[in-house]
Protein backbone atom coordinates (compact mmCIF):
# COMPACT_ATOMS: atom_id res chain seq x y z
CA UNK A 1 0.00 0.00 0.00
CA UNK A 2 2.50 2.36 0.93
CA UNK A 3 4.62 1.14 -1.65
CA UNK A 4 2.04 2.50 -4.13
CA UNK A 5 1.37 5.80 -2.88
CA UNK A 6 5.00 6.51 -3.08
CA UNK A 7 4.69 5.71 -6.68
CA UNK A 8 1.26 7.07 -7.81
CA UNK A 9 2.08 11.01 -6.20
CA UNK A 10 4.47 11.81 -8.08
CA UNK A 11 2.99 9.57 -11.00
CA UNK A 12 -0.22 11.26 -11.06
CA UNK A 13 1.49 14.38 -10.64
CA UNK A 14 3.50 14.44 -13.95
CA UNK A 15 0.55 13.02 -15.81
CA UNK A 16 -1.71 15.59 -14.85
CA UNK A 17 0.78 18.35 -15.10
CA UNK A 18 3.22 17.41 -17.53
CA UNK A 19 1.46 15.06 -19.96
CA UNK A 20 -2.20 16.04 -19.98
CA UNK A 21 -1.04 19.80 -20.89
CA UNK A 22 1.17 18.46 -23.69
CA UNK A 23 -1.80 16.70 -24.84
CA UNK A 24 -3.97 19.43 -25.10
CA UNK A 25 -1.11 21.45 -26.99
CA UNK A 26 -1.47 18.93 -29.70
CA UNK A 27 -4.76 18.84 -29.67
CA UNK A 28 -5.28 22.47 -29.75
CA UNK A 29 -3.47 22.35 -32.38
CA UNK A 30 -5.41 20.76 -34.57
CA UNK A 31 -8.64 23.11 -33.51
CA UNK A 32 -9.90 25.86 -35.34
CA UNK A 33 -9.51 28.89 -33.53
CA UNK A 34 -13.12 29.06 -32.37
CA UNK A 35 -12.99 25.44 -30.62
CA UNK A 36 -9.76 26.42 -29.01
CA UNK A 37 -11.57 28.12 -25.97
CA UNK A 38 -11.94 26.50 -22.75
CA UNK A 39 -13.16 23.45 -22.39
CA UNK A 40 -12.15 22.56 -25.36
CA UNK A 41 -14.47 21.10 -27.00
CA UNK A 42 -15.15 18.41 -28.03
CA UNK A 43 -13.07 15.98 -25.29
CA UNK A 44 -12.81 12.24 -25.32
CA UNK A 45 -15.74 12.75 -22.87
CA UNK A 46 -18.12 13.40 -26.13
CA UNK A 47 -16.69 10.54 -28.53
CA UNK A 48 -13.50 9.48 -30.33
CA UNK A 49 -15.15 10.37 -33.30
CA UNK A 50 -16.78 13.60 -32.72
CA UNK A 51 -13.08 14.18 -31.02
CA UNK A 52 -11.52 12.85 -34.68
CA UNK A 53 -14.37 14.51 -37.07
CA UNK A 54 -13.18 17.76 -35.59
CA UNK A 55 -9.16 17.95 -35.63
CA UNK A 56 -7.83 19.08 -38.85
CA UNK A 57 -4.19 20.32 -40.34
CA UNK A 58 -5.64 23.66 -40.93
CA UNK A 59 -3.12 24.87 -38.17
CA UNK A 60 0.11 23.09 -40.15
CA UNK A 61 -0.58 24.07 -43.77
CA UNK A 62 -1.08 27.68 -42.24
CA UNK A 63 2.35 27.07 -40.95
CA UNK A 64 3.67 25.85 -43.81
CA UNK A 65 1.93 28.09 -46.52
CA UNK A 66 3.36 31.25 -44.17
CA UNK A 67 7.09 31.65 -44.84
CA UNK A 68 7.44 33.79 -41.82
CA UNK A 69 7.63 30.60 -39.87
CA UNK A 70 9.81 28.14 -42.48
CA UNK A 71 12.20 31.49 -42.05
CA UNK A 72 12.11 31.13 -38.29
CA UNK A 73 12.57 27.82 -38.23
CA UNK A 74 15.61 27.44 -40.51
CA UNK A 75 16.90 30.68 -38.54
CA UNK A 76 16.89 29.26 -35.58
CA UNK A 77 18.38 26.14 -36.43
CA UNK A 78 20.92 27.99 -37.91
CA UNK A 79 21.47 30.54 -34.89
CA UNK A 80 21.71 27.35 -32.77
CA UNK A 81 24.34 25.55 -35.24
CA UNK A 82 26.50 28.69 -35.44
CA UNK A 83 26.96 29.69 -31.59
CA UNK A 84 27.05 25.63 -30.40
CA UNK A 85 30.74 25.95 -32.80
CA UNK A 86 31.51 29.02 -31.58
CA UNK A 87 30.89 27.67 -27.70
CA UNK A 88 32.95 24.91 -28.75
CA UNK A 89 35.69 26.99 -30.01
CA UNK A 90 35.65 29.36 -26.91
CA UNK A 91 34.97 26.40 -24.24
CA UNK A 92 37.62 23.90 -26.00
CA UNK A 93 40.91 25.73 -24.44
CA UNK A 94 39.28 26.92 -21.47
CA UNK A 95 38.26 22.66 -20.74
CA UNK A 96 42.00 22.07 -21.74
CA UNK A 97 43.27 24.33 -19.40
CA UNK A 98 41.95 23.73 -16.54
CA UNK A 99 42.46 19.93 -17.06
CA UNK A 100 46.36 20.79 -17.21
CA UNK A 101 46.20 23.01 -14.64
CA UNK A 102 47.95 21.97 -11.25
CA UNK A 103 45.56 19.54 -9.19
CA UNK A 104 45.18 21.92 -6.10
CA UNK A 105 43.44 24.97 -8.88
CA UNK A 106 41.42 22.71 -10.44
CA UNK A 107 38.64 22.49 -7.46
CA UNK A 108 38.73 26.39 -7.50
CA UNK A 109 38.42 26.78 -11.53
CA UNK A 110 35.47 24.51 -11.38
CA UNK A 111 34.37 26.45 -9.07
CA UNK A 112 34.41 29.21 -10.93
CA UNK A 113 33.10 27.93 -14.23
CA UNK A 114 29.66 26.67 -12.09
CA UNK A 115 29.29 29.98 -10.46
CA UNK A 116 27.77 31.48 -13.33
CA UNK A 117 25.07 28.65 -13.88
CA UNK A 118 23.67 29.91 -10.06
CA UNK A 119 23.38 33.52 -11.10
CA UNK A 120 20.22 34.66 -13.00
CA UNK A 121 20.22 33.73 -16.65
CA UNK A 122 18.40 36.81 -17.20
CA UNK A 123 20.77 39.13 -15.43
CA UNK A 124 23.74 37.48 -17.37
CA UNK A 125 22.26 38.45 -21.41
CA UNK A 126 21.20 41.89 -19.51
CA UNK A 127 24.45 42.85 -18.34
CA UNK A 128 25.68 42.20 -22.40
CA UNK A 129 23.09 44.71 -23.23
CA UNK A 130 25.61 47.94 -21.60
CA UNK A 131 28.12 46.61 -23.05
CA UNK A 132 27.07 46.17 -26.93
CA UNK A 133 25.43 49.23 -26.95
CA UNK A 134 25.80 51.87 -29.32
CA UNK A 135 26.86 54.09 -26.51
CA UNK A 136 28.33 50.96 -24.68
CA UNK A 137 31.50 50.17 -23.04
CA UNK A 138 32.62 47.56 -26.11
CA UNK A 139 32.13 50.80 -28.88
CA UNK A 140 33.77 53.25 -26.06
CA UNK A 141 36.84 51.27 -26.22
CA UNK A 142 37.00 50.43 -29.86
CA UNK A 143 36.77 53.93 -30.84
CA UNK A 144 38.74 55.11 -27.90
CA UNK A 145 41.50 52.58 -29.36
CA UNK A 146 41.00 54.02 -33.26
CA UNK A 147 39.76 50.42 -34.31
CA UNK A 148 36.72 52.17 -35.65
CA UNK A 149 36.16 55.55 -35.89
CA UNK A 150 31.71 55.34 -35.96
CA UNK A 151 30.31 53.29 -33.16
CA UNK A 152 29.11 49.52 -34.49
CA UNK A 153 25.77 48.38 -34.77
CA UNK A 154 26.18 45.49 -32.43
CA UNK A 155 23.12 45.05 -29.82
CA UNK A 156 19.85 44.35 -31.90
CA UNK A 157 21.73 42.01 -34.63
CA UNK A 158 22.08 38.31 -34.89
CA UNK A 159 26.35 39.03 -33.83
CA UNK A 160 24.54 39.91 -30.31
CA UNK A 161 22.71 36.48 -30.35
CA UNK A 162 25.46 34.99 -31.15
CA UNK A 163 27.53 36.55 -27.90
CA UNK A 164 24.58 36.42 -25.62
CA UNK A 165 24.50 32.63 -25.94
CA UNK A 166 27.79 31.41 -26.03
CA UNK A 167 27.92 33.18 -22.81
CA UNK A 168 24.98 32.09 -21.05
CA UNK A 169 25.44 28.54 -22.10
CA UNK A 170 29.68 28.11 -21.90
CA UNK A 171 29.70 26.48 -18.58
CA UNK A 172 27.29 23.62 -20.20
CA UNK A 173 30.09 23.04 -23.03
CA UNK A 174 33.28 23.35 -20.46
CA UNK A 175 32.10 21.01 -18.05
CA UNK A 176 31.67 17.66 -20.15
CA UNK A 177 34.92 18.46 -22.13
CA UNK A 178 36.63 18.98 -18.82
CA UNK A 179 35.29 15.76 -17.80
CA UNK A 180 36.77 14.02 -20.31
CA UNK A 181 40.10 15.64 -20.37
CA UNK A 182 40.54 15.08 -16.95
CA UNK A 183 40.14 11.45 -17.52
CA UNK A 184 42.56 11.24 -20.38
CA UNK A 185 45.83 9.71 -20.16
CA UNK A 186 48.50 12.16 -20.82
CA UNK A 187 51.06 9.16 -21.24
CA UNK A 188 48.77 8.96 -24.53
CA UNK A 189 50.15 11.84 -25.70
CA UNK A 190 53.86 11.57 -24.16
CA UNK A 191 53.81 8.29 -26.35
CA UNK A 192 52.61 9.59 -29.61
CA UNK A 193 55.03 12.54 -29.27
CA UNK A 194 57.89 9.44 -28.55
CA UNK A 195 56.59 8.13 -32.02
CA UNK A 196 57.57 11.56 -33.98
CA UNK A 197 54.57 13.21 -33.79
CA UNK A 198 54.37 16.76 -33.32
CA UNK A 199 52.38 18.46 -30.50
CA UNK A 200 49.96 19.29 -32.81
CA UNK A 201 49.95 16.38 -34.31
CA UNK A 202 49.33 14.72 -30.55
CA UNK A 203 46.30 16.64 -29.79
CA UNK A 204 44.34 16.39 -33.11
CA UNK A 205 45.40 12.14 -33.49
CA UNK A 206 45.28 11.97 -29.83
CA UNK A 207 43.30 14.30 -27.38
CA UNK A 208 40.60 15.43 -29.93
CA UNK A 209 39.20 11.88 -30.61
CA UNK A 210 39.62 10.62 -26.93
CA UNK A 211 37.46 13.94 -25.45
CA UNK A 212 35.09 13.30 -28.32
CA UNK A 213 32.14 11.92 -25.98
CA UNK A 214 32.65 15.26 -23.98
CA UNK A 215 32.66 17.78 -27.49
CA UNK A 216 29.44 15.69 -28.35
CA UNK A 217 27.46 16.09 -24.69
CA UNK A 218 28.76 19.71 -24.29
CA UNK A 219 27.27 19.90 -27.73
CA UNK A 220 24.04 18.70 -27.75
CA UNK A 221 23.78 20.64 -24.28
CA UNK A 222 24.31 23.67 -25.69
CA UNK A 223 22.35 22.89 -29.06
CA UNK A 224 19.15 22.08 -27.32
CA UNK A 225 18.40 24.43 -25.38
CA UNK A 226 19.53 27.26 -28.10
CA UNK A 227 16.88 26.56 -30.66
CA UNK A 228 14.01 27.39 -28.30
CA UNK A 229 15.46 29.94 -26.47
CA UNK A 230 13.38 33.41 -26.17
CA UNK A 231 15.27 35.85 -23.51
CA UNK A 232 18.49 35.99 -25.41
CA UNK A 233 16.83 37.01 -29.29
CA UNK A 234 14.59 39.35 -27.45
CA UNK A 235 16.86 41.15 -25.55
CA UNK A 236 19.95 41.09 -27.78
CA UNK A 237 18.52 40.62 -30.68
CA UNK A 238 16.76 42.89 -33.38
CA UNK A 239 13.47 43.14 -35.26
CA UNK A 240 15.79 40.86 -37.71
CA UNK A 241 16.46 38.28 -35.44
CA UNK A 242 13.83 35.52 -36.11
CA UNK A 243 13.87 32.56 -33.71
CA UNK A 244 11.06 30.34 -33.35
CA UNK A 245 10.65 30.62 -29.10
CA UNK A 246 10.40 34.39 -29.92
CA UNK A 247 7.69 33.49 -32.92
CA UNK A 248 5.63 31.39 -30.48
CA UNK A 249 6.02 34.00 -27.55
CA UNK A 250 4.16 36.96 -29.89
CA UNK A 251 2.07 34.81 -31.50
CA UNK A 252 0.44 33.95 -27.88
CA UNK A 253 0.28 37.01 -26.27
CA UNK A 254 0.60 39.22 -29.11
CA UNK A 255 -1.80 37.76 -31.20
CA UNK A 256 -3.55 35.70 -29.01
CA UNK A 257 -3.81 32.79 -31.83
CA UNK A 258 -3.57 29.64 -29.45
CA UNK A 259 -3.97 26.89 -32.22
CA UNK A 260 -1.29 28.63 -34.53
CA UNK A 261 1.13 29.17 -31.27
CA UNK A 262 0.06 25.29 -30.40
CA UNK A 263 0.89 24.27 -33.92
CA UNK A 264 4.21 26.57 -34.03
CA UNK A 265 5.07 24.43 -30.11
CA UNK A 266 4.42 20.76 -31.83
CA UNK A 267 6.61 21.76 -34.80
CA UNK A 268 9.55 22.46 -32.62
CA UNK A 269 9.18 19.49 -30.80
CA UNK A 270 9.11 17.56 -33.34
CA UNK A 271 12.96 19.14 -34.71
CA UNK A 272 14.38 19.09 -30.57
CA UNK A 273 13.35 15.21 -31.32
CA UNK A 274 16.36 14.18 -33.33
CA UNK A 275 19.03 15.78 -31.74
CA UNK A 276 17.41 15.04 -27.93
CA UNK A 277 17.55 11.18 -29.42
CA UNK A 278 21.09 11.60 -30.70
CA UNK A 279 22.24 12.75 -27.45
CA UNK A 280 20.89 10.11 -25.21
CA UNK A 281 22.45 7.61 -27.79
CA UNK A 282 25.75 9.58 -27.32
CA UNK A 283 25.22 9.49 -23.02
CA UNK A 284 24.83 5.66 -23.16
CA UNK A 285 27.56 4.86 -24.93
CA UNK A 286 29.59 6.48 -22.61
CA UNK A 287 28.12 5.48 -19.28
CA UNK A 288 28.42 1.61 -21.30
CA UNK A 289 31.91 2.77 -21.88
CA UNK A 290 32.71 3.75 -18.47
CA UNK A 291 31.33 0.41 -16.84
CA UNK B 1 54.79 17.37 -13.18
CA UNK B 2 52.50 19.38 -15.05
CA UNK B 3 53.55 22.36 -16.23
CA UNK B 4 51.49 25.54 -17.31
CA UNK B 5 52.47 26.48 -21.14
CA UNK B 6 51.76 29.61 -21.75
CA UNK B 7 48.98 28.66 -24.33
CA UNK B 8 46.91 26.81 -21.05
CA UNK B 9 47.15 30.12 -18.95
CA UNK B 10 46.37 32.66 -21.92
CA UNK B 11 43.22 30.59 -22.47
CA UNK B 12 42.00 30.49 -19.27
CA UNK B 13 42.80 33.96 -18.13
CA UNK B 14 40.53 35.04 -21.23
CA UNK B 15 38.06 32.46 -21.06
CA UNK B 16 37.53 33.58 -16.94
CA UNK B 17 38.03 37.05 -18.22
CA UNK B 18 35.04 36.22 -20.87
CA UNK B 19 32.77 34.84 -17.77
CA UNK B 20 33.05 37.35 -15.31
CA UNK B 21 33.73 40.71 -16.95
CA UNK B 22 30.34 41.64 -18.15
CA UNK B 23 29.30 40.87 -14.32
CA UNK B 24 32.37 42.75 -12.72
CA UNK B 25 31.04 45.43 -15.19
CA UNK B 26 27.46 45.30 -14.08
CA UNK B 27 28.76 45.46 -10.73
CA UNK B 28 30.59 48.79 -11.16
CA UNK B 29 28.19 50.53 -13.09
CA UNK B 30 25.68 50.00 -10.49
CA UNK B 31 27.30 52.31 -7.74
CA UNK B 32 27.21 55.13 -10.78
CA UNK B 33 25.74 58.45 -10.27
CA UNK B 34 24.47 59.37 -13.82
CA UNK B 35 21.59 58.19 -14.91
CA UNK B 36 22.87 57.80 -18.25
CA UNK B 37 24.73 54.42 -17.34
CA UNK B 38 27.53 54.59 -19.82
CA UNK B 39 28.45 57.58 -18.44
CA UNK B 40 30.92 57.43 -15.13
CA UNK B 41 29.89 60.46 -12.94
CA UNK B 42 30.99 59.21 -9.76
CA UNK B 43 30.64 56.46 -6.59
CA UNK B 44 26.97 56.59 -5.55
CA UNK B 45 24.59 54.32 -3.86
CA UNK B 46 21.33 56.14 -5.01
CA UNK B 47 20.17 53.35 -7.01
CA UNK B 48 20.04 51.09 -4.37
CA UNK B 49 17.95 53.68 -1.97
CA UNK B 50 15.58 54.11 -5.27
CA UNK B 51 15.38 50.63 -5.09
CA UNK B 52 13.95 50.01 -1.83
CA UNK B 53 11.74 52.87 -2.49
CA UNK B 54 10.24 51.14 -5.32
CA UNK B 55 7.13 48.88 -3.91
CA UNK B 56 6.63 47.20 -7.03
CA UNK B 57 10.06 45.49 -7.62
CA UNK B 58 9.73 44.56 -3.62
CA UNK B 59 6.13 43.08 -4.05
CA UNK B 60 7.42 40.78 -6.98
CA UNK B 61 10.56 39.95 -4.82
CA UNK B 62 8.02 38.79 -2.00
CA UNK B 63 6.01 36.70 -4.37
CA UNK B 64 9.21 35.63 -6.12
CA UNK B 65 10.44 34.46 -2.54
CA UNK B 66 7.39 32.95 -1.46
CA UNK B 67 6.76 30.75 -5.08
CA UNK B 68 10.88 29.50 -4.83
CA UNK B 69 10.46 28.10 -0.98
CA UNK B 70 7.25 26.39 -1.60
CA UNK B 71 8.10 25.03 -4.87
CA UNK B 72 11.21 23.78 -4.60
CA UNK B 73 9.97 22.24 -1.26
CA UNK B 74 7.67 20.13 -2.95
CA UNK B 75 9.52 19.10 -5.64
CA UNK B 76 12.16 18.11 -3.52
CA UNK B 77 9.78 16.03 -1.32
CA UNK B 78 7.98 14.88 -5.06
CA UNK B 79 11.61 14.33 -6.51
CA UNK B 80 13.14 12.51 -4.03
CA UNK B 81 10.38 10.13 -3.71
CA UNK B 82 10.63 9.71 -7.85
CA UNK B 83 14.40 9.30 -7.79
CA UNK B 84 13.57 6.13 -4.91
CA UNK B 85 11.19 4.68 -7.16
CA UNK B 86 12.85 5.03 -10.21
CA UNK B 87 16.06 3.28 -8.45
CA UNK B 88 14.83 1.23 -6.47
CA UNK B 89 11.26 0.49 -7.06
CA UNK B 90 11.69 -2.14 -9.22
CA UNK B 91 9.11 -3.01 -11.91
CA UNK B 92 5.91 -1.83 -11.81
CA UNK B 93 3.39 -0.24 -14.60
CA UNK B 94 3.64 2.17 -16.98
CA UNK B 95 7.56 2.69 -15.81
CA UNK B 96 8.66 3.46 -19.11
CA UNK B 97 6.47 6.38 -19.21
CA UNK B 98 7.27 7.18 -15.99
CA UNK B 99 10.98 7.80 -16.54
CA UNK B 100 10.33 9.60 -19.63
CA UNK B 101 7.89 12.26 -18.48
CA UNK B 102 11.34 12.54 -15.78
CA UNK B 103 13.40 13.42 -18.52
CA UNK B 104 11.51 15.06 -21.09
CA UNK B 105 10.96 18.08 -18.65
CA UNK B 106 14.65 19.16 -18.79
CA UNK B 107 15.22 19.13 -22.40
CA UNK B 108 11.29 20.67 -23.20
CA UNK B 109 11.72 24.26 -24.39
CA UNK B 110 10.38 26.85 -21.49
CA UNK B 111 8.02 27.92 -24.08
CA UNK B 112 6.45 25.21 -24.37
CA UNK B 113 6.10 23.69 -20.99
CA UNK B 114 4.76 27.35 -19.83
CA UNK B 115 2.15 27.58 -23.24
CA UNK B 116 0.57 23.81 -22.08
CA UNK B 117 0.60 24.73 -18.48
CA UNK B 118 -1.45 27.99 -19.51
CA UNK B 119 -3.50 26.35 -21.42
CA UNK B 120 -4.22 23.38 -18.73
CA UNK B 121 -5.16 26.15 -15.88
CA UNK B 122 -7.46 27.45 -18.69
CA UNK B 123 -9.40 24.32 -19.49
CA UNK B 124 -9.82 23.65 -15.64
CA UNK B 125 -10.81 27.09 -14.62
CA UNK B 126 -7.81 28.01 -12.55
CA UNK B 127 -7.29 31.51 -11.78
CA UNK B 128 -3.76 32.73 -12.50
CA UNK B 129 -1.49 33.74 -9.73
CA UNK B 130 0.30 32.56 -7.40
CA UNK B 131 -0.82 28.83 -6.85
CA UNK B 132 -0.59 28.31 -11.00
CA UNK B 133 3.22 29.54 -10.74
CA UNK B 134 3.99 27.17 -7.94
CA UNK B 135 2.36 24.05 -9.59
CA UNK B 136 4.30 25.24 -12.96
CA UNK B 137 8.03 25.41 -10.80
CA UNK B 138 7.11 22.52 -8.94
CA UNK B 139 6.53 20.08 -12.20
CA UNK B 140 9.64 21.10 -13.71
CA UNK B 141 11.97 21.29 -10.84
CA UNK B 142 10.95 17.85 -9.52
CA UNK B 143 12.60 16.49 -12.72
CA UNK B 144 15.81 18.26 -11.93
CA UNK B 145 15.70 17.03 -7.96
CA UNK B 146 15.02 13.76 -8.95
CA UNK B 147 18.14 13.44 -11.26
CA UNK B 148 19.98 14.70 -8.36
CA UNK B 149 18.78 12.42 -6.10
CA UNK B 150 19.25 9.61 -8.25
CA UNK B 151 22.57 9.91 -9.10
CA UNK B 152 23.39 9.81 -5.62
CA UNK B 153 20.65 6.65 -4.97
CA UNK B 154 22.81 5.16 -7.85
CA UNK B 155 26.23 4.96 -5.99
CA UNK B 156 24.61 3.83 -2.44
CA UNK B 157 25.70 1.01 -0.93
CA UNK B 158 21.94 -1.01 -1.27
CA UNK B 159 23.29 -3.61 1.63
CA UNK B 160 23.16 -1.08 4.78
CA UNK B 161 19.50 -0.86 3.72
CA UNK B 162 18.81 -4.53 3.68
CA UNK B 163 20.61 -4.94 7.45
CA UNK B 164 18.68 -2.85 8.55
CA UNK B 165 15.45 -3.81 7.49
CA UNK B 166 17.06 -7.50 8.68
CA UNK B 167 17.98 -5.72 12.08
CA UNK B 168 13.58 -5.32 12.11
CA UNK B 169 13.15 -1.81 10.79
CA UNK B 170 10.19 -1.54 9.07
CA UNK B 171 10.96 0.20 5.24
CA UNK B 172 10.30 3.57 6.15
CA UNK B 173 12.53 3.68 9.60
CA UNK B 174 15.27 2.12 7.24
CA UNK B 175 14.69 5.18 5.23
CA UNK B 176 14.32 7.63 7.69
CA UNK B 177 17.15 6.48 9.73
CA UNK B 178 19.93 4.92 7.71
CA UNK B 179 18.98 5.89 3.22
CA UNK B 180 18.08 9.52 4.29
CA UNK B 181 21.22 10.48 6.13
CA UNK B 182 22.86 8.91 3.32
CA UNK B 183 21.39 10.78 0.16
CA UNK B 184 20.74 14.32 2.45
CA UNK B 185 23.47 16.17 0.50
CA UNK B 186 22.07 15.22 -2.27
CA UNK B 187 18.48 16.11 -1.30
CA UNK B 188 20.04 19.59 0.01
CA UNK B 189 21.31 20.82 -3.20
CA UNK B 190 18.38 19.66 -5.33
CA UNK B 191 16.76 21.61 -2.92
CA UNK B 192 19.09 24.26 -4.13
CA UNK B 193 18.81 23.85 -7.60
CA UNK B 194 15.08 23.66 -7.42
CA UNK B 195 14.97 26.84 -5.53
CA UNK B 196 17.19 28.60 -7.97
CA UNK B 197 15.56 27.72 -10.93
CA UNK B 198 12.41 28.97 -9.65
CA UNK B 199 14.56 32.40 -8.79
CA UNK B 200 15.09 32.27 -12.28
CA UNK B 201 12.31 31.43 -14.05
CA UNK B 202 11.12 34.20 -16.47
CA UNK B 203 9.74 32.17 -19.17
CA UNK B 204 7.49 29.70 -17.61
CA UNK B 205 6.07 32.26 -14.79
CA UNK B 206 5.08 34.64 -17.79
CA UNK B 207 2.83 32.40 -19.18
CA UNK B 208 1.42 31.18 -15.95
CA UNK B 209 1.21 34.16 -13.55
CA UNK B 210 -2.18 36.25 -13.54
CA UNK B 211 -2.09 40.11 -13.13
CA UNK B 212 -2.21 39.59 -9.40
CA UNK B 213 0.99 37.91 -8.59
CA UNK B 214 4.12 39.05 -10.42
CA UNK B 215 7.85 37.78 -9.82
CA UNK B 216 10.65 39.35 -10.16
CA UNK B 217 12.15 38.23 -13.47
CA UNK B 218 8.43 39.29 -15.05
CA UNK B 219 9.55 42.43 -13.60
CA UNK B 220 12.95 42.94 -14.67
CA UNK B 221 12.15 41.61 -18.02
CA UNK B 222 9.79 44.05 -18.85
CA UNK B 223 12.01 47.00 -17.13
CA UNK B 224 14.51 45.71 -19.14
CA UNK B 225 13.05 45.57 -22.53
CA UNK B 226 13.21 49.44 -22.82
CA UNK B 227 16.71 50.06 -21.89
CA UNK B 228 19.65 49.58 -19.18
CA UNK B 229 18.50 50.79 -16.22
CA UNK B 230 20.49 51.70 -13.04
CA UNK B 231 18.35 50.59 -10.61
CA UNK B 232 18.50 46.81 -12.39
CA UNK B 233 22.23 47.25 -11.77
CA UNK B 234 22.05 48.36 -8.50
CA UNK B 235 19.44 45.06 -8.26
CA UNK B 236 21.53 42.58 -9.97
CA UNK B 237 24.39 43.40 -7.98
CA UNK B 238 22.72 42.47 -4.86
CA UNK B 239 21.72 38.92 -6.54
CA UNK B 240 25.14 38.38 -7.57
CA UNK B 241 25.82 38.83 -4.42
CA UNK B 242 23.39 36.61 -2.57
CA UNK B 243 24.52 33.49 -5.29
CA UNK B 244 28.21 34.23 -4.87
CA UNK B 245 27.95 34.48 -0.79
CA UNK B 246 25.79 31.19 -1.09
CA UNK B 247 27.70 29.02 -3.02
CA UNK B 248 30.82 29.74 -1.49
CA UNK B 249 29.26 29.04 1.45
CA UNK B 250 28.19 25.87 0.37
CA UNK B 251 31.24 24.87 -1.73
CA UNK B 252 33.25 25.62 2.01
CA UNK B 253 30.59 23.42 4.29
CA UNK B 254 31.26 20.58 1.44
CA UNK B 255 35.01 20.75 2.09
CA UNK B 256 34.62 20.63 4.97
CA UNK B 257 32.53 17.68 5.62
CA UNK B 258 34.14 15.70 2.95
CA UNK B 259 37.74 16.63 4.74
CA UNK B 260 35.87 15.42 8.11
CA UNK B 261 34.73 12.29 6.02
CA UNK B 262 38.26 11.49 5.13
CA UNK B 263 39.64 11.57 8.59
CA UNK B 264 36.95 9.57 9.45
CA UNK B 265 37.47 7.09 6.78
CA UNK B 266 41.23 7.10 8.04
CA UNK B 267 40.80 6.55 11.54
CA UNK B 268 38.61 3.85 11.16
CA UNK B 269 41.53 2.43 8.77
CA UNK B 270 44.00 2.40 11.66
CA UNK B 271 44.35 -0.86 13.58
CA UNK B 272 42.65 -0.76 17.01
CA UNK B 273 45.13 -1.25 19.78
Amino acid sequence: MRRFALIAVPYLWLLALFLVPFLIVFKISLSDTALAIPPYTPTIKDGISALIAELDFENFTFLASDDLYWKAYLSSLRIALISTILTLIVGYPIAYGMARAPEEWRATLMMLVILPFWTSFLIRVYAWMGILSNEGLLNQLLMWTGVVAEPLQILNTNTAVYIGIVYTYLPFMILPIYAALDRLDESLNEAAEDLGCSRMQAFWLVTIPLSRNGIVAGSFLVFIPALGEFVIPSLLGGSGTLMIGKVLWEEFFNNRDWPVASAVAVILLLILIIPIILFQRNQQKQAEAEQ
Amino acid sequence: MKRMTWFNVTSLTLGFAFLYLPMIILVIYSFNASKLVTVWAGFSTRWYGELLQNEAFLNAAWVTIKVAVISSSIATVLGTMAAYVLVRGGRFMGRTLFSGMIYAPLVMPEVITGLSLLLLFIGIGLDRGVLTIVLAHTTFSMCYVSVVVSSRLVSFDRSLEEAALDLGSSPWEAFRLVTLPIIAPAVISGWLLAFTLSLDDLVIASFTAGPSATTLPIKIFSAVRLGVSPEINALSTIMIAIVTVGVITASLVSKRSSLRAQEEARAAERPSA
